[in-house]
């Protein structure tokens, strides 16, 4: 793979100039605000599969646990949300007002302790960013200092889902249990359920997203996303090279527990409700199957992987329930077996070089150093 | 929170639940069996090792049924039957499945993940579809309901004792088949290098095909042991899987022996504390400990000492 200096080369500006019309001009001037709310959650997974392009696609590390962190950045934004719901005003028909309807339920008497510091918005963004990091950090320096990685790597943080999310679903009266939190309604004041807040919450999110796409795409094109990719292709040539590879790895994998985090909160805001049911096990093997289906290579596909995905999950298990497993299980099948770099190879092998053709046979004598077709497709 | 028993409460406490731990252990071990050999030795992460369980179990009811309507009179022995047929349309699939997908992924095992992940998907929908959403049980035979007395206070059930001699029964012939037959060193030689194995003579393909698919039978008879114990779903497999994984993982992938201490440690584990607090909470305490031992000591309990 030939990485360029310029931020993004003629391929990848195309990508970013279509992904931006249609994310900021198409949908929002087509979609009804309902529709538009449903990109908008599609939108949050796409914060996840970006991560996971970083961490599995360039660094070789493949998570199951990005639920978690999805999770965590969630419910932290969940937790302030459901505070400011639960004012004495609004819960005074609880015997004791003033806390969260499910603790009050669970005959907790007074506000736990750890839910105390989410009063504040400015700890609450702070804690999104940093509990699902730290928490990265903490299962990526014990696991990659000692060069634990690939397949174990996959499934402790596979039972790592697990275990938060028997965690939420048993201790009920601190995170609302199998229900999670639900009727979240303002913030800072700001009522978030009508049609208008929707919008412009949405609007907010494809701001972060590009955000995120920059930082991806800056960290793809510094040095740094030359060794992670090298790091993925010979470990250890790179460990002899004096590169310290666990300290990239963790690297990599904070950043995506990080990026997953922020869609996370944007998911409890466009939503309205967090629940054990995005944390666990198979919402994190989806998540991992929408950067698959994008490209694990490809910052772009990965966004597109997670619309596409939830679009055809939507539309397919509204109209035909039973069809949808199956084209799930064998779009997971398809993508490994026959388009192991998902949709954006497919895009750089087969559409790519007919765009080219067509520009080629326009302008006679292509620079040799036109290496669009080379950057397109993925190193394997 | 003993302060409440007398010593002969306790240590009957300690027996009970000892005992429900080796009906756990059993149930671990014999889940974690096809598991050892498909992932500890061949390297593949099936996912769809649960499905291939609910497979054995499925075909139990079905054998089940049968002898209801037709054959009454031998329905005291359906059990063994049904096992057989289990283990055999389970590692037919599983053969199915080397042949269709396995095979082109030996050099990707991450990709093993997910397309597995998609058959698993797939199967849940095929049984939804085929035998319907709800859970279905298996009706004993008179043989194997009520309990054995062994004091006043201790009873064990019968099934129990039932499945533990199958686990006995099973583990032996898998490590006899494993460390004492031909076909086992070929099955040792090929996993541990696929092109020497072939150049030396063995035909690969075939014991990679062999080897997935009796991984896959005794997925089978796993579930089948499991209708004596609980019913069974479309989606049951799925909750098996990662505490699956994690006897396997926490074992140390290639040791059978392993696979036998991690399913014994974490089955006592999870059913003394399941005692003393709620199942969620003991299930986390186990499962917190498991990965943490697992962060100190990633290559498991018992790693084979090999160069990389």
């Amino acid at each position: 793979m030939i990485i360029n200096s310029r931020f993004f080369n003629r391929s990848e500006l195309m990508g970013f100039i279509a992904l931006a019309a249609v994310l900021f001009v198409i949908l929002p001037l087509t979609l009804d605000v309902f529709r538009l709310n449903l990109v908008a959650k599609y939108l949050t997974y796409a914060f996840v599969a970006l991560g996971l392009v970083l961490c599995w696609g360039y660094g070789g590390i493949l998570s199951l646990g990005q639920g978690v962190f999805f999770g965590l950045g969630g419910y932290c934004m969940a937790m302030f949300l459901k505070l400011e719901a639960s004012s004495v005003e609004n819960t005074k028909i609880q015997s004791t007002p003033g806390i969260p309807d499910f603790m009050d339920w669970n005959q907790i008497t007074s506000l736990p302790l750890f839910w105390q510091p989410f009063h504040s918005l400015t700890f609450t963004i702070l804690a999104i960013i940093l509990v699902p990091g730290l928490f990265a950090l903490i299962i990526g320096t014990a696991m990659f200092k000692r060069r634990v990685g690939g397949t174990y790597f996959a499934i402790i943080t596979q039972a790592v889902a697990a275990i938060l999310t028997i965690l939420i679903v048993g201790q009920q009266g601190y995170t609302g249990g199998i229900n999670g939190m639900t009727d979240l309604r303002t913030l800072k004041g700001w009522d978030i359920r009508p049609d208008h807040a929707k919008v412009i919450l949405y609007f907010v999110e494809v701001v972060l997203l590009f955000a995120c796409i920059g930082i991806a795409q800056f960290i793809r094109l510094t040095k740094l996303g030359r060794i992670l990719v090298a790091m993925r292709e010979q470990e250890d040539r790179v460990r002899f090279s004096g590169y310290s590879v666990a300290n990239f790895k963790i690297f990599a994998f904070c950043m995506a527990a990080v990026f997953a985090a922020i869609g996370g909160a944007m998911f409890a805001l466009n939503v309205g409700f967090m629940s054990p049911s995005f944390v666990g096990i198979v919402p994190s093997i989806e998540m991992v199957i929408y950067t698959a289906v994008g490209g694990r290579m490809s910052i772009f596909g990965a966004v597109w992987g997670a619309i596409l995905v939830n679009f055809a999950k939507t539309s397919l298990s509204e109209s035909f329930p039973q069809l949808w497993l199956f084209g799930l299980g064998a779009l997971f099948i398809a993508v490994v077996l026959a388009f192991p770099n998902g949709l954006s190879g497919l895009w750089a092998d087969y559409v790519q070089p007919r765009i080219d053709r067509l520009f080629a046979s326009r302008k006679p004598k292509p620079g040799w150093n036109d290496n669009s077709v080379a950057d397109g497709a993925p190193a394997e | 929170m003993f302060g409440d028993y007398s010593i002969g409460d306790l240590g009957s406490i300690f027996v009970m639940q000892g005992f429900a731990g080796l009906i756990l252990f059993s149930v671990y071990v014999l889940m974690a069996l096809g598991l050892a050999i498909i992932f500890g030795q061949m390297g593949v992460i099936n996912m769809a090792h649960g499905e291939f369980m609910i497979l054995g179990a499925y075909v139990t009811w079905m054998t089940s049924n049968f002898f209801q309507a037709y054959l009454p009179s031998l329905f005291s022995g359906y059990f063994f039957l049904a096992m057989i047929l289990a283990f055999l349309a389970s590692g037919a699939l599983g053969m199915l499945v080397e042949w269709g997908l396995i095979r082109h992924l030996y050099k990707r095992p991450l990709d093993t993940l997910l397309a597995t992940w998609g058959l698993s998907l797939m199967l849940q929908q095929a049984y939804r579809s085929v035998f319907g959403a709800r859970e279905v049980g298996v009706e004993l035979p008179q043989w194997m309901l009520g309990s054995l007395h062994v004091t006043e206070s201790i009873e064990v059930p019968i099934n129990g004792v039932f499945v533990m001699c199958l686990t006995v029964l099973i583990t032996i012939s898998v490590a006899y088949v494993l460390y004492m037959s031909r076909w086992g060193r070929q099955v040792r030689a090929v996993v541990q290098n696929r092109i020497m194995a072939g150049a030396v003579g063995i035909n690969t393909e075939k014991v990679d095909r062999y080897t997935f698919g009796l991984g896959c039978g005794i997925a089978g008879v796993a579930g089948s042991a499991f209708t004596m114990i609980g019913s069974t779903g479309p989606t049951s497999g799925q909750l098996y899987i990662v505490d699956t994984f994690l006897v396997v993982v926490f074992g140390g992938a290639a040791s059978l022996l392993g696979t036998i201490a991690s399913a014994f440690s974490i089955s006592q584990t999870q059913s003394t504390l399941e005692f003393f607090m709620s199942g969620s909470m003991a299930k986390v305490l186990t499962l917190l400990a498991v990965v943490g031992i697992l962060m100190l000591r990633p290559q498991g309990l018992f790693a084979l000492k090999v160069r990389k």
